[in-house]
């Protein structure tokens, strides 16, 4: 079990910004996100795309706002658990406790939800048939290639993922590209090379189709393909692998007794507050008269959450409002002389 | 005010108005249409407001950018006729406009 002040949960923008909120008032936090990697959807749906509304910064992608934010927050050191989902939250005395998919446990008298729209997960084949191979036979990520040598194996999607395992598998398995139009989305330079093995007779591509079924006795045998004119196509099939990208899924949060309205949770916009005392709920997923989704009322969200975060992690003390520019102390904090 | 129509899978169907300007999504939301979830709020990023477009309407709507053709790649059972509902605009050329919400979104 680990000790902290606060348990943030989601590291997208507003997540991590509320490190900085906290760390300046002298408070330790972890952050816990689903993602392999900080910056949320800034960094999973459009790490490309200008954002223009973040002041004082007229134009910044992405992965630029995730960057810098992960810079400003450096002198606090925070620990990050990627790769976790948060699955229990509950109640000890004055305290929460979180348990995430990877029975990791955390202890604070503070959580703040920064869980944007849920948490990323892969999106799956539409079969009802297919969940039951899944982990076995259907597969949403590689986390070993060795166990996909010298198989028949077929793969959906027409991104980059679905491209680059393609090649990457093809040097030793058997491989049918699947997707359900002619256009490929990928790396031009991926591109060519798949079109190239495809001549060679090593990649055999079918488009634009998608699964109709799967046959199966107690293994996967094989895949029927639905193409766009109403023909069908049986493949031999011993792996199917999806990449059909991101989805987001609300998942757990919808279960910890928070007064929830749709996928939002409502907060007291006095203090992002929501109905449990120390669960803060901040960003997109809050709801309160007025919201507006976007990045800089996450901030401001933030802002006034670790206010009220200090005064239950040190309830001896009184909390002091000062300005980064003339407080000594906040500056040793940031490490600046 | 053009008249919308979304109709759901199982064939249940209801029409709202639409101001114009505002993306088929958007009144979708505004009048709680089930079946739109939208969860990135109209930027393009999730392909959560996805729906067929009806036959009739499909060739007269604007034809859609190549980023959203690849969103498309990302929603629950994509066809011929998917579309975002936040990048289909409304204007009186829309009046009457008919569409389908899938049977999930994600």
């Amino acid at each position: 079990m680990k000790n902290t002040d606060v348990i943030i949960i989601g590291a997208g923008p507003v997540g991590l910004f509320a490190v900085h909120q906290l760390g300046i008032k002298g408070l330790k936090a972890v952050v816990i996100d689903n993602l392999d990697k900080a910056g949320g959807q800034c960094i999973e749906l459009y790490p490309d795309k200008p954002i223009y509304d973040i002041p004082a910064v007229p134009e910044c992608t992405g992965e630029q706002l995730t960057t810098r934010l992960l810079e400003q927050i450096k002198p606090f050191k925070t620990e990050f658990f990627l790769n976790e989902r948060v699955d229990e939250v509950y109640k000890d005395k004055e305290n929460w406790v979180v348990k995430t998919n990877k029975d990791k446990e955390f202890f604070a008298p503070n959580i703040i939800i920064a869980g944007g729209v849920g948490s990323f997960e892969p999106r799956k084949i539409s079969l009802k048939e297919a969940e039951k191979f899944e982990g076995k036979s259907v597969f949403y990520a590689i986390k070993n290639k060795e166990q996909f040598k010298n198989k028949k194996i077929s793969i959906f999607g027409g991104g980059d993922s679905a491209l680059d395992w393609a090649l990457e598998l093809s040097k030793f398995s058997k491989i049918t590209l699947i997707h359900r139009r002619n256009e490929f989305r990928g790396g031009q330079h991926t591109l060519s090379k798949i079109r190239k093995l495809e001549k060679e007779g090593k990649i055999f591509i079918k488009t634009p189709c998608q699964i109709e079924s799967l046959e199966n006795d107690k293994e996967l045998k094989s895949i029927t393909l639905k193409y766009d004119d109403g023909k069908t196509e049986k493949i031999h099939t011993d792996v199917i692998l999806g990449f059909f990208g991101l989805i987001m899924k609300l998942g757990p949060i919808a279960e910890w007794g928070l007064n929830m309205d749709k996928k939002t949770i409502g907060v007291n916009p006095k203090n992002f507050e929501t109905n449990k005392k120390g669960i803060f709920a901040v960003g997109d997923i809050c709801s309160y008269p007025g919201k507006l989704k976007l990045i800089l009322s996450g901030f401001h969200e933030v802002a006034l959450a670790s206010v009220e975060c200090f005064k239950r992690a040190r309830p001896n003390e009184k909390y002091k409002f000062e300005f980064t520019t003339s407080s000594k102390t906040i500056q040793d904090r940031l490490g600046k002389k | 005010m053009p008249k919308i129509t979304f109709k759901d899978h199982q064939g249940n169907s209801k029409t709202i108005d639409v101001d114009n300007g505002l993306s088929v999504m958007e009144g979708a939301i505004q009048k709680e249409i089930p079946g739109i979830d939208a969860d990135c709020g109209g930027s393009m990023a999730c392909a959560t407001c996805h729906v067929y477009v009806s036959d009739e309407w499909i060739n007269k709507i604007s034809k859609p950018e190549d980023a959203e053709i690849d969103m498309i790649d990302m929603a629950y059972e994509p066809k011929k006729n998917s579309r975002l509902s936040c990048q289909i605009i409304v204007s009186d050329d829309l009046d009457g406009l008919e569409v389908t919400t899938p049977e999930k979104q994600t």
